[in-house]
């Protein structure tokens, strides 16, 4: 049999990672809350879904938004021809005006630099091309997102060295940690093409402070080196302190700009990760003109770029949206970690995203990461919660889990919690007996807040893998 | 300071085929606001179906606004990014696909990858198939896109097959067995044939006898075959079309080897016209492939939003049996139309039964037959006649004076426009011609210089000439 290419029969696919195999456990198992009560709750996807109610509503208000409606039809022919890989100008126009606004109105930016690509995955992937040649290497921030060794490395050949971060500091990019990398990479014989950092960051869900951004600038500037900054969270930004973007930043320092690259997305601010609609801004013109090409290999559906255009030019929607986002992920995040805190378990101080950087340290029988894997198979199996494991973001403590809060109704987090506060209580039981009286005010402390919350009714969680309404085919 | 692959010109736009896109979006031909702006001619796009989708959508309610059974699905979709799409989609798409090649081949839905555009699936196929630095072969002439889609980011190379006008371009066993020993010698390791059918440019068919070749060929080397059937739905007139899976069963080989070598690539931009929406797919019976390939399809999902607005529409099979049907006969219609008109002109087409367009030949045109003739045509065709026509050389023809020429991508009226200029413009060259041949036989030199300048004068066209 003859063979077919290293890239398809390697694991450059990055899905033998135990972050993918959590998601195997709930895809066999899935929670219900009437068919499957026991099933796994799906906790390991940073998926917004606590704004679609408010979204649909504007959807429902303007048909003409939509190719199929009797408003939208006469649209459909020059629309379902459009593939010009500069993307439709109305709708260059309304993401750079939403990613101003989601920046505050300080800083605005230039529709003629906005690239399409299949998501933030096709984003980040088609930088890699254009920056590095095979062989060479970005420097990323450890803990990271799973899905960077896919998108980077896969096919494009480039390797990713770690920028080691650690909790001693709240996991901060220190100036020694970057220079540290850049060393390694030197002697491994890697050229660096670029530094990769996710602001605000996935999985700890805190911001960059603006020195550790001007320190970062001015790392790249000497090193002449790229910076790439992942800002796919920026609407995300629920609490104090402010959002600062790399935009702002270049404003203020002094910078080749030329080396300066955002990647941005719909899929997490908005909620539409369906809808693949990825965006390269990059202040480097040659970038600019090397990526719109490539973009002909992940161009926005027409269909979805009108949508968008739309959606993102009523200025009084995206004003509330952005308002009202902020709130509901405010407040799931204060009750979910407040809730968490009872029974004893901490995370990282954050303001951001849509999770948390769960504290398991203490948990651990040992501070090694077969112990966070064995803790991580007795969450899945017996908490019934699927949470992924530090390693799998090459954190570089044992210990730590992202635990997603965003993506599942009240009452399904209802659930976890519980789940998670019977497990610390048989957990403490076993290591203080004192605990019990806790308990009794807890419970109490717990039915409150469930009235509280318990307003919207909205469908179990969903995930990409087959569990969702619309996998169900009539064959 | 950046990749190579940025700086060096392997995205494949500096080729004529491009430029001439340019040229017309500079000066664009509109009936009203610009009559005398080119003509694009160099678009492979089907304009002539919309009517039939859009009543389809006006008399579907349900589908308008996002609704399933009274519930609207807005949400479902919003975050429905599963790589292997929409199950209900995919099953519309396998009967479709096999509709369109008169049921005789059944396509497994577990089979099929989806992609953001044929334009995507060419270049995963190709990521799968073969490392950077091995070979695919590719007969020519062929779609100047695949230096890019095909090249592009994945370092592989391509190696002509060279077929000829002397039988109608067909791929014949001796030019494929050229091409790979050529490929030897440049010391390439051949992984696959690719093939493009209906053939862009040529606007026909594979026979029988081409895909027989193109199967013994890939087993005896023991490669893949990558059939680009984006055109299938294209076919308005005999022979038909014949699906590479098609001639493989017919040889009884599906049990065999070669069987999970041959991959299909498809897209819904060519006959139900929406390139707009990025709906490409794969075909393969490996699994390996179809495996690897729908984990890359993450570069390049089709948006969830698209999958089920089409899942709707092509799931009304009165709807898709009538639109097949009608667009076939427009298509005929339309290409008539083409052909008869360059007739007009003495312009002979080559015979053709599929495609968006014709191949056209135009070498009685050209001053020598040379490369540069062709260019130099090519730009009087452009600049001075105001047609956005393709020169063969851009699709690697390896004879001077072929061009596709376009002709669904336009109302009745602009080709009628087309033709005219056309014939104008041939007119002019014949008159041209017989001066200059007189003048060369009967002229001293100092006469020769004096008529030259005055011949000179004479051949830059009156712009106002082109407004009838």
């Amino acid at each position: 049999m003859v063979a077919i290419s290293k890239i398809a029969t390697g694991n450059g696919h990055g899905e033998d990672s135990p972050y993918f195999d959590g998601w195997k456990a709930y895809e066999t198992n899935p929670f219900h809350p009437i068919d499957r009560p026991d099933g796994v709750i799906q906790m390991g996807l940073a998926e917004n879904q606590l704004c679609f109610n408010f979204i649909k509503k504007w959807v429902m208000e303007h048909p003409e938004a939509s190719l199929c409606s009797a408003e939208g039809v006469n649209k459909f022919e020059e629309t379902a021809l459009f593939q010009d890989y500069h993307g439709m100008p109305e709708f260059r126009e309304a993401v750079a005006k939403f990613m101003g606004k989601v920046r505050g109105g300080r800083v605005k930016f230039d529709p003629d630099r906005i690239v399409m690509s299949g998501g933030a995955t096709g984003a980040h992937e088609m930088v890699a091309f254009c920056l590095a040649d095979p062989g060479e290497a970005f420097l990323v921030p450890t803990p990271y997102y799973p899905g960077f060794d896919r998108d980077l490395r896969w096919r494009t050949g480039v390797e990713l060295v770690p920028v080691v971060c650690e909790s001693s500091n709240n996991f901060k990019i220190t100036r020694a940690a970057l220079e540290a990398a850049y060393e390694k990479a030197k002697e491994a014989n890697l050229r660096v093409k670029g530094l990769l950092i996710t602001n605000p960051s996935n999985p700890l869900g805190t911001i960059l402070d603006r020195d550790t951004l001007k320190g970062i600038v001015k790392f790249i500037n000497e090193k002449n080196i790229h910076l790439i900054g992942d800002e796919i969270y920026a609407a995300t930004v629920f609490m104090e302190p402010e959002f600062v973007s790399i935009s702002e930043i270049i404003e203020e320092v002094e910078c080749n700009r030329d080396l300066i690259h955002i990647v941005y997305s719909l899929s997490k601010d908005m909620g539409f990760p369906g809808f693949r609609v990825g965006i390269v801004y990059s202040y480097n013109d040659a970038v600019v003109s090397c990526a719109r090409k490539m973009s002909s290999f992940g161009l926005v559906s027409s269909q979805t770029q009108h949508l968008i255009a739309t959606m993102l030019s009523d200025d009084d929607f995206v004003d509330s949206f952005i308002v009202e986002s902020k709130e509901q992920l405010f407040k799931r995040h204060k009750y979910f970690t407040l809730s968490l805190s009872q029974v004893g378990i901490g995370s990282l101080k954050s303001n951001a995203g849509l999770f948390i950087w769960m504290d398991l340290r203490k948990l651990l029988k040992e501070k090694t990461f077969d112990a966070e894997m064995d803790l991580w198979r007795v969450i899945i199996n017996e908490v019934k919660l699927n949470v992924s494991p530090g390693s799998s973001f090459h954190c570089d403590e044992p210990g730590w889990f992202r635990v997603c809060f965003a993506n599942m109704d009240d009452n399904t987090m209802e659930v976890a919690l519980l789940r998670i506060t019977t497990f610390m209580h048989k957990h403490n039981e076993a290591m203080v007996p004192r605990k019990l009286c806790r308990r009794a005010s807890l419970k109490l402390s717990l039915s409150r807040r469930r009235d509280d919350f318990m307003s919207q009714n909205m469908m179990s969680p969903h995930s990409p893998i087959p569990q969702s309404p619309l996998v169900r085919a009539r064959t | 300071m950046l990749s190579s692959k940025a700086s060096c010109n392997s995205h494949g736009q500096d080729s004529s085929y491009f430029l001439g896109w340019q040229l017309y979006e500079n000066n664009p031909f509109h009936e009203v606001e610009n009559p005398t702006g080119i003509i694009q001619m160099g678009l492979a796009e089907n304009q002539l179906s919309f009517d039939l989708v859009e009543s389809w959508l006006r008399k579907n309610p349900e589908v308008m606004e996002l609704k399933k059974g009274g519930e609207s699905v807005f949400r479902e979709l919003a975050l429905f990014q599963d790589y292997h799409g929409l199950p209900t989609f995919k099953n519309e798409l396998v009967e479709y696909m096999a509709k369109m090649r008169g049921n005789k081949v059944k396509f497994d839905p577990n089979n099929l990858v989806l992609a953001a555009g044929a334009t995507s699936a060419n270049e995963t196929l190709i990521f799968c198939l073969a490392d950077p630095g091995e070979a695919i072969l590719l007969p020519t002439p062929y779609y100047p896109g695949f230096d890019r889609d095909l090249k592009w980011r994945t370092g592989v190379e391509i190696v002509p097959v060279h077929c000829w006008s002397s039988n109608g371009f067909r791929i014949t066993m001796f030019a494929l067995e050229e091409a790979y020993e050529r490929a030897q010698k440049l010391n390439l390791k051949v992984k696959g044939v690719l093939i493009t059918n209906p053939s862009n440019p040529l606007g026909t068919t594979m026979t029988k006898e081409e895909l027989d070749h193109l199967i013994t060929f890939a087993m005896a080397k023991n490669i893949h075959v990558i059939s680009d059937e984006v055109f299938s739905g294209t076919v308005f007139d005999s022979p038909g079309f014949i699906s590479i899976l098609e001639a493989a069963m017919d040889r009884n080989l599906e049990n065999t080897d070669v069987w999970s070598r041959i991959h299909i690539v498809y897209s819904l931009s060519k006959d139900l016209g929406l390139p707009g929406f990025r709906v490409g797919m794969i075909y393969s019976n490996n699994k390996t492939v179809v495996g690897a390939s729908t984990k890359m399809s993450s570069f390049g999902l089709v948006s969830s939003q698209t999958q089920y607005l089409l899942t709707n529409v092509l799931a009304s099979k009165r709807f898709t049996s009538k639109y097949m049907k009608e667009n076939q006969k427009r298509l005929k219609k339309r290409k008539e139309m083409l052909v008869s008109g360059l007739k007009k002109s003495g312009i002979e087409c080559l015979k053709s039964n599929a495609g968006l367009f014709c191949w056209v030949d135009m070498r009685h045109l050209l001053s020598s037959n040379t490369l540069e003739a062709e260019t130099k045509l090519w730009n009087q065709m452009v600049c001075d006649v105001g047609l956005n026509i393709s020169p063969g050389s851009s699709f690697h023809c390896s004879e001077p004076g072929w061009f596709r020429v376009c002709f669904a991508n336009m109302s009745r009226g602009t080709l009628q426009v087309a033709m005219r200029r056309i014939k104008d413009f041939v007119e002019r060259s014949n008159f041209m011609g017989r001066i200059k041949m007189n003048y060369q036989q009967n002229m001293s030199s100092l006469s020769r210089k004096l008529l030259s300048n005055w011949v000179r004068k004479l051949s830059s066209p009156d712009p106002n000439e082109h407004e009838r």
